[in-house]
């Protein structure tokens, strides 16, 4: 895993959105990382510190002020992404297969295959019996998890996502990360999860890079030597709570106690 | 959806629609009840009020020697064609205004202006350039189709969710893509409701430039009967025209119906 280049390099990147008052909002400051093939990397940062920012530098939506973000991996252009936000954001018109084989309509795959595809998706993701649902007729979870669906049906490169669990309640939110766990197991996709749950990043990441307050830079990376495969009751295990003790305190949420 | 589902939806589908058939009766009757009793009560002349059944002979007749369905048919084709060229050429422009702020703030003060001018107004200007022939009579119509049209396309365009965009942006769309896959699909609730509006407004626009001049089209028969004393002749004008804009307006809503299901639970869009 060492010997492949990083699929992504990140060298002093520097994010600055143009203000009113002509000074500018400077978001992210002086920001380098690598992100290697099939790593799931989780971002925790305080909240508004410019960990979606960061995100969408790497989907390509925003352009780096300063420093370059590189592709080693893709010579020419940038890998494919999936993408899921902290709201499902599906077609309120489509159906829920429809919404799911939407990228590969975008790359002109013949519908028969796109349909076969999104059939198999479905019966990954626990959404047997609802391909013609509509967006409506869903809950909470069960929309989040098309949503991860669509991110994953081109089989993209990298997998950006931006607190996906946070609006579910808690029993959806645990169930949809020992489901995500088994889908990474199984597609080897490099992840990018934005979180502020410590939590949540330990249990699912590789690696965790702590941001510091806004204009944000790199605090910590934190590499997360739990045995795979993991489950959500890892976490009540001692060494958990010693790396989530690190977290808690690059992120200055928690002092330890004298 | 299994068959059962669809039987259900059927029959309540079916059900509601023959309540809502029983209302439109009951209220159709009630009225001209009410019609016929006041003409009989004040004793009024033919040419002020006539009585239902009179009207329906005048009707009756008029379709008879074919000059209902000569007029109607001239009527129809400046509505149709007005409402054409008024709607295509409000969701370009609607579309090119929403994409550009800077183009919406030139444009902006001068498409109000335009609306405080009223039709009535500028028809016979275009009857002067245009002729009376049926360009004159479209060219009214779509003016008049335009603004409502316009605003429900620049509204409609400004509603597509911003992270859709995003999503579609970092799947690499097509501009379009994007526009067949996300904005027209997004954007279409709210112009079926401009081009609801746009449709019986046609109507208008076909009678006021057959009031100014003409020699054919209902607006036309309406001036020729009352001219002639003719009263019964003018309510068979006036109720043809009411039945072309309601079915124009009932087309439209047929299209939401078909393109729109999957807004409201029932499976049917909002009224």
């Amino acid at each position: 895993m060492t010997s492949l280049p990083p699929l992504v390099r990140v060298r002093h990147l520097g994010v600055v959105f143009p203000t009113e008052d002509g000074l500018g909002l400077e978001a992210i400051r002086d920001l380098s990382f690598e992100i290697h093939p099939q790593e799931f990397l989780a971002v925790v940062g305080p909240s508004g510190c410019g960990k979606s920012t960061l995100l969408r530098v790497l989907a390509g939506l925003l352009e780096a002020t300063r420093g370059e973000v590189a592709f080693p991996a893709h010579p020419q252009g940038k890998p494919q992404v999936g993408l899921v936000f902290q709201k499902a954001n599906l077609m309120p018109w489509r159906s829920v297969l429809r919404n799911i084989t939407l990228p590969l309509e975008l790359q002109g795959v013949p519908r028969a295959e796109a349909d076969s595809r999104g059939r198999a998706m479905i019966a990954l993701m626990g959404l047997k019996g609802f391909a013609n649902a509509l967006p409506r007729d869903l809950s909470g979870g069960m929309a989040q998890r098309v949503a991860l669906a669509r991110a994953l049906i081109h089989r993209p490169d990298l997998l950006l996502l931006d607190e996906p669990f946070t609006a579910l309640d808690a029993l959806t939110r645990e169930r949809l990360w020992e489901e995500l766990l088994h889908i990474w197991q199984h597609e080897r996709t490099t992840v990018v999860m934005v979180t502020h749950s410590v939590t949540e990043a330990l249990l699912l990441a590789d690696r965790v890079l702590v941001l510091t307050q806004r204009p944000a830079h790199l605090q910590m990376a934190l590499p997360v030597d739990l045995p795979r495969p993991r489950t959500a009751d890892l976490r009540y295990t001692p060494h958990f709570g010693r790396l989530a003790r690190r977290l808690r305190e690059a992120l200055g949420g928690h002092t330890p106690r004298p | 959806m299994n068959l059962a589902q669809t039987r259900r939806t059927v029959f309540h589908t079916a059900r509601r629609s023959r309540h809502r058939l029983r209302h439109a009766f009951l209220s159709a009757a009630v009225a001209l009840a009410l019609w016929w009793g006041l003409v009989r009560l004040f004793h009024l002349p033919e040419f002020l009020l006539p009585t239902p059944e009179e009207v329906a002979l005048r009707g009756w007749q008029a379709i008879q020697d074919g000059t209902l369905l000569h007029h109607t048919w001239i009527t129809l084709q400046e509505v149709l064609s007005g409402l054409a060229l008024g709607a295509g050429s409000a969701t370009v422009v609607g579309y090119v205004l929403a994409k550009s702020r800077p183009l919406e703030r030139l444009l902006a003060p001068y498409l109000v202006a335009s609306q405080s001018v009223p039709v009535v107004a500028i028809a016979p200007l275009l009857i002067i350039w245009f002729g009376t022939g049926l360009l004159a009579k479209t060219l009214i119509c779509a003016l008049i189709v335009f603004f409502p049209v316009l605003v429900n396309t620049v509204v409609g365009i400004r509603s597509v969710p911003e992270a859709l965009r995003d999503l579609l942006r970092a799947l690499d769309a097509t501009p379009w893509q994007v526009i067949r896959y996300l904005e027209i699909p997004a954007a279409l609730p709210v112009f079926l409701g401009g081009l609801r509006i746009g449709a019986t407004l046609s109507v208008i626009g076909a009678v006021v430039g057959e009031f100014v001049a003409t020699d054919s089209g209902l607006g036309f028969l309406i001036n020729l009967a009352r001219g002639r004393y003719d009263t019964p002749l003018v309510f068979v004008a006036v109720f043809t025209l009411i039945a072309l804009a309601l079915a124009l307006y009932g087309s439209v809503l047929a299209l939401e119906h078909h393109f729109l299901a999957w807004q409201t639970p029932s499976g049917k869009p909002h009224r």
